[in-house]
């Protein structure tokens, strides 16, 4: 038996909705569990019994538990002491919370991702409320943002969000960490019905390999077969190079990011708002993608106070050809969604050009033109999307064209 | 004196006494429903010909003045919270009290800050009986906890006014702190270094208090102008060093909050009173101090700037928000009551459209009228919510008194009253069964805005008919209810003695409410 003290969760001064745990395994004396709560008035028999019967789950007959609590909803507690037990005991089983029916609906190849919310891993206060502000993905981040000391229990966490909260529709994303260590993090994610995962730092098409061969052998090993998308991250000068064997890496890549805080420190330069240093890779990512078929996504914009620069930078974005980008704060869904979206230009050539195709169509005219030009299938196809889109982010009345017929 | 006796049901199924601190209590009977007859408590005859004909009603100290004023045992003293968590006179009284051996005053503040929490000594060692005001904080808990002599009693802004000139609280001394005043007792807010704004909640003590002490670090010469406290009330003038810390005056629920899911609260609270027709031109609206409040006003002025809307008037609470709009024209007059910050207390000092008011023309209960309820839309906060809408701002869902009314009760006459809260604090739900301790009956509240849906009372069926296809997440308050128990589990109910500790008096002077003293 192992009798150091482990611990887990957050108990800083800001910290809430979390719990910070200490355990001790002793050899005799039964379960002593030492809890101190802000909501002990509330829940504190709750409480006691859930730890009791987190501990019993694991076969834990004598220990010494501390529960600092902040208010933690049971999954985030749950956790906590999952990732405290097993860093005391060697065990297979998981203590999973269950499963809300709404988190097993899957996503589509195609679905719109103009906005993906990153949201730290190990703080759990930050993703309970993250669906309200109705981004298209929310990322639950292992890498980046979760400290290295912290990265083992937060994959606890992310496990039970995966299957405690609702992201009100939002695509369930995970950002994993690098290949290698991050194949480990999928133990934690594909069996809980994630939809995408983000692998950081992809350089090659083995990598995206990689991952699906253990996400194959974990489904397979839980009897899953939903799909789980991939977005590889590109984020340094060979992964730019690599860009369009990465893309075209399996079938199930839906779409590519760039990430420009890296690469610019791989190429040796500084990220600038213009963002000339990065025009070529950016240029590159969307090329790539395009080439085979899939959503280019922009690097996050990190002044999370100036919503105008965002403006620019989201407008200067869409005119290279990406398709959406990431928020590191929810206020900037909304900017984002407003300036991908087809603006009244856009929608009214788009309108034109659908119309014309329709009319052709009724008439058995194989050729569409508008006025005196003649309009190719891949102009025709871009209208019908940007029609769709209009149309979907409530720009555009679903019933345009036989208004205007009336 | 007794605490407590009699204790019966009134009339929204509480359990209150009939009887508080040794006077006969009304039980709740509907809003509405109680009409008082008779004449209002009047003050004594005084005689000009008692005072100084020079007008110079200066006494060397603070100390002095009590003393002439005939401070003695059992007295009720009355200060003000113009200050906020910068006063400091209200705090001195009493230590010159315990230092003179006095015993059981009854404090009777317009409210109490966590400044304020030095005198639990004095309710220990008997120099305070108790208090009637509001109790915030560190005194909240110690009357929970059950330690106060006496019962402790919550009245609204509205309700203060409304008990004095009812003669229910008879003021033996009223001690006004004024940022500025001259040596006959008129006094204002606006000027000198501790400016407040407005000393409206003074009003009624300098109105009716057998005693009025101004106390002030800025004397001017005669004429103080303007003069919101009229020196014809005043008895006695002591100029001390400092009346008030100015930094502290400003207190932290004047800036708009950051959280980005308080801020989508308020954004969906301003939309819906768009969608609802509410934001039209020549409207009224009011909003509390706290952040989320703030921010709704914040999506107010871009509302009222894309569709070209003017407000014909905003109660404040006033704050550098409120007078940004005065000042760009989006709104015509600050009615403010309480003026938050500093750029408030410019504000009402330079421009005429700001307007300084006190409970009186805004909320008294024995007025022939008052301004509350010709308000178009008021937003405010609260504790708890409950499934029939009546709401709570006093105590926490663990039983624990920490807040007081302050305007809240009286703004629920407005012609619709939004309450803006978010579903649950960190593992807490805010809509309930049934509320802790009722502050506001849910016939009164007309919205429920939280983050996962908004809930209209059934009695504002024009409401309801005009969010349909409104693409508003509009919900039942149950569905709310059920879902912040699905998220947080359902929470125990908080263990009390059969010990009241304070009563929730309604606008019209009826006890609403008990607060039990907790179990250890």
């Amino acid at each position: 038996m192992n009798n150091r003290i482990a611990t887990a969760g957050n108990n800083g001064e800001k910290d809430r909705s979390d719990c910070f745990v200490s355990l001790e395994l002793t050899p005799f004396g039964g379960i002593q569990i030492d809890l101190s709560s802000k909501v002990k008035a509330l829940y504190g028999q709750t409480i006691l019994s859930l730890c009791s019967d987190v501990l019993q789950f694991f076969g834990i007959e004598n220990a010494i538990l501390k529960v600092e609590d902040k208010g933690a909803l049971p999954f985030v507690m749950t956790a906590r002491i999952e990732a405290a037990v097993k860093q005391l005991i060697d065990t297979d089983k998981e203590f999973l919370p269950e499963m809300l029916p709404e988190n097993l609906s899957s996503s589509t190849r195609d679905q719109r991702r103009i906005s993906r919310l990153y949201l730290p891993g190990n703080t759990p206060a930050l993703m309970l409320n993250a669906g309200i502000h109705a981004p298209n993905g929310i990322i639950l981040d292992l890498e980046d943002a979760v400290g290295v000391s912290k990265k083992p229990e937060a994959r606890f966490i992310v496990r039970n969000a995966l299957r405690s909260i609702n992201f009100m529709g939002a695509e369930r994303m995970v950002r994993i960490n690098q290949i290698p260590t991050g194949l480990d993090d999928l133990d934690y994610l594909i069996p809980h019905h994630v939809n995408l995962i983000l692998v950081p730092k992809c350089e090659s098409a083995r990598q995206i390999q990689q991952v699906n061969q253990r996400i194959s052998t974990i489904q397979e090993k839980a009897g899953l077969n939903n799909p789980v998308w991939l977005m590889p991250i590109i984020e340094s000068a060979m992964g730019v190079m690599k860009a369009l064997e990465i893309a075209q890496a399996a079938e199930n890549v839906v779409a590519m990011v760039i990430g420009l805080e890296d690469y610019t420190a791989d190429i040796g330069t500084q990220r600038t708002a213009e963002g000339t240093e990065s025009f070529f890779a950016r240029g590159q990512l969307v090329n790539a993608c395009k080439a085979a078929g899939i959503q280019a996504i922009d690097s996050v914009f990190s002044d999370t106070s100036d919503m105008d620069a965002l403006k620019e930078n989201v407008l200067r974005s869409k005119a290279l050809g990406f398709d959406g980008m990431g928020c590191i704060h929810p206020r900037q869904i909304k900017v984002i969604h407003d300036n991908f979206a087809p603006d009244e230009k856009e929608i009214e050539n788009a309108r034109k050009i659908v119309q014309a195709f329709i009319e052709a169509s009724e008439k058995g005219i194989g050729v569409v033109s508008l006025g005196n030009k003649m309009i190719d299938a891949p102009v025709v196809k871009r209208a019908l999307r940007t029609i769709e889109m209009a149309v979907s982010m409530g720009k555009l009345d679903a019933n345009w064209a036989e208004n205007i017929k009336k | 004196m007794k605490k407590y006796d009699k204790l019966i049901i009134n009339s929204i199924g509480r359990m209150v006494p009939t009887e508080v601190n040794g006077k006969p209590q009304i039980p709740f009977q509907g809003v509405g429903k109680h009409i008082p007859e008779g004449r209002k408590y009047a003050p004594e005859i005084s005689s000009c010909s008692n005072f100084p004909s020079d007008g110079n009603k200066l006494v060397g100290s603070l100390k002095e003045a009590l003393l002439k004023a005939g401070l003695k045992d059992g007295m009720t003293i009355s200060t003000h919270h113009h200050f906020r968590n910068g006063d400091v006179i209200s705090n001195q009284i009493f230590d010159i009290a315990a230092e003179l051996g006095i015993k059981n005053l009854v404090w009777f503040p317009s409210a109490s800050f966590e400044c304020n929490a030095c005198l639990i000594k004095y309710l220990e060692n008997g120099t305070i009986h108790h208090i009637e005001g509001s109790m915030n904080g560190s005194l909240g808990s110690f009357t929970s906890e059950g330690k106060m002599a006496g019962m402790g009693v919550l009245r609204s802004h509205g309700g203060r006014y409304q008990a004095v000139q009812d003669g229910e609280v008879h003021i033996d001394i009223a001690v006004i702190a004024a940022p500025t005043a001259d040596f006959f007792g008129n006094a204002n807010g606006v000027d000198g270094p501790a400016a407040c704004g407005s000393l409206g909640f003074a009003l009624v003590d300098s109105e009716y208090a057998d005693q009025v002490i101004v106390v002030t670090d800025h004397l001017v010469a005669f004429p103080c102008i303007p003069w919101q406290i009229q020196g014809n009330h005043v008895d006695l003038v002591v100029q001390v060093d400092q009346v008030g810390i100015p930094e502290k005056i400003v207190s932290g629920t004047t800036e708009i909050t950051k959280s980005p899911d308080r801020l989508f609260l308020a954004e969906l609270t301003a939309r819906f009173c768009e969608v609802t027709g509410i934001i039209k031109d020549g409207f009224s609206f009011q909003s509390g101090a706290g952040g989320i409040s703030l921010a709704v006003a914040e999506y107010f002025r871009e509302i009222m700037i894309k569709r070209g809307i003017k407000a014909r008037f905003a109660r404040g609470g006033s704050n550098k928000y409120l007078v940004s709009m005065l000042e760009e024209g989006l709104v015509e007059y600050i009615l403010d009551g309480q003026t938050f910050d500093l750029d408030g207390v410019r504000s009402m000092r330079e421009n005429p459209n700001h307007v300084w008011t006190s409970p009186f023309t805004s909320y008294n209960y024995h007025g022939k009228g008052n301004f509350a309820s010709l308000v178009d839309v008021v937003i405010l906060g609260a504790t708890e919510i409950d499934t029939n809408f009546n709401a709570n701002v006093v105590t926490h869902s663990d039983g624990v008194l920490l807040h007081g009314i302050g305007g809240w009760q009286n703004c629920l006459f407005s012609k619709t009253v939004i309450l803006t809260v978010p579903l649950f604090r960190d593992r807490i739900p805010v809509i309930r069964d049934e509320v802790t301790t009722i502050c506001g009956p849910g016939e009164l509240i007309d919205v429920v805005v939280t983050e996962r849906g908004i809930a209209i009372n059934p009695l504002r069926k024009d409401l309801i008919e005009l969010t349909k296809n409104s693409g508003l997440p509009i919900v039942s308050i149950t569905e709310l209810k059920d879902l912040a128990e699905k998220i947080c589990g359902k929470p125990a109910l908080p263990a009390f003695t059969k010990e009241p500790v304070a009563v929730v008096k309604w606008v019209d002077g009826t006890i609403l409410d008990t607060i039990w003293q907790l179990q250890e």
